[in-house]
């Protein structure tokens, strides 16, 4: 069973990072680029087990270190 | 005085630390990050660097190092601790203090002495320090920026401990070197024991590193523990 996680910088909190790709990517010619956020995958692979439970593990996993839940939002995918 | 210093892998300033502390009379301890217990001490000292290479964020892998449940559990008797840098990243990912320490705004890593007001409610590392006191110390950071959830109800307990000022005192956004809400550059937990900065005094502890002032938070401990400096 594998969990992707994406976290990303809450809406309000200033992603400077974002900002600087945002500048590049205007440098090189794109055009159109109104705003850019940078954030962080997380590919985690699981024993085989009952898909819900697993589910509430990653979130805990989320909660505890992958995330900080003070600037950081979090999604949760799960597959087999 | 006994006192420990919190090592880390990637922790690089715990030598200025033990240098400052022991030029008080109080030689540190160091204590390794995968032990569980700390020798007898009447402070605690995190100090600056880049634990695990700042890997996830900044300090959260250190925050869950074997060691720090036994610092949490001495600073909830009310023992004091001084977070300095990538200490204060870490005492906050360990919830030891409220709020995260972000990318500075400017993107840059900064590297340079700040002027820094003290204020706020008296701890044991700023009681000795006189009221308006701006004291010159440096920073080194790339991810110093601090956010907070409730920064109204911070200032109002007198948490903000230091803020980043001009010389003559203004907390203007010229004096803010990362972005910081506030120019805040440090804060303490609400008994006000734990106080988490990310200036490094320990580096502008001796007068030929160009300022002394960072003495003056070692200085006012030692007053508090009842010694003479």
């Amino acid at each position: 069973m594998k969990a992707r996680v994406h976290i990303t910088l809450k809406p309000a909190v200033l992603d400077p990072q974002g900002k600087a790709i945002a500048h590049a990517l205007s440098g090189l010619g794109f055009d159109g680029v109104k705003d850019v956020r940078q954030g962080k995958y997380i590919e985690i692979e699981l024993a085989p087990g009952d898909p819900k439970q697993a589910e509430a593990r990653v979130r805990s996993m989320c909660e505890r270190l992958l995330a900080n839940p003070i600037v950081e939002t979090y999604t949760i995918e799960m597959s087999a | 005085m006994k006192s420990a210093v919190i090592v880390f892998p990637g922790s690089n300033r715990e030598r200025d630390a033990a240098a400052a502390l022991a030029a008080f009379g109080a030689p540190p301890a160091l204590v390794w990050h995968r032990d569980h217990e700390l020798p007898r001490s009447d402070l605690i000292l995190i100090p600056g660097g880049f634990s695990y290479g700042d890997y996830l964020r900044a300090g959260a892998m250190a925050a869950n190092s074997p060691i720090m449940g036994a610092v949490k559990a001495f600073a909830e008797k009310g023992g004091p601790v001084l977070a300095i840098c990538n200490g204060y990243q870490i005492a906050c990912e360990a919830g030891l203090l409220d709020g995260a320490l972000t990318r500075n705004a400017s993107l840059h890593f900064e590297c340079r002495d700040v002027h820094l007001l003290v204020e706020g409610k008296p701890t044991p590392w700023t009681r000795g320090i006189p009221a308006g006191r701006i004291l010159r110390i440096p920073i080194a950071h790339a991810e110093g920026r601090f956010v907070h959830p409730n920064v109204d109800a911070l200032e109002k307990e007198g948490r903000v401990v230091f803020r980043y000022v001009d010389p003559t005192g203004g907390a203007g956004e010229g004096a803010n070197p990362n972005g910081s809400v506030a120019n805040i550059a440090g804060t303490c937990n609400a008994r006000g024991n734990v106080v988490g900065l990310m200036p490094h005094p320990e580096r502008a502890s001796e007068a030929v590193l160009g300022s002394d002032d960072g003495k003056m938070l070692f200085a006012s401990l030692l007053a508090e523990m009842g010694r003479r400096v």
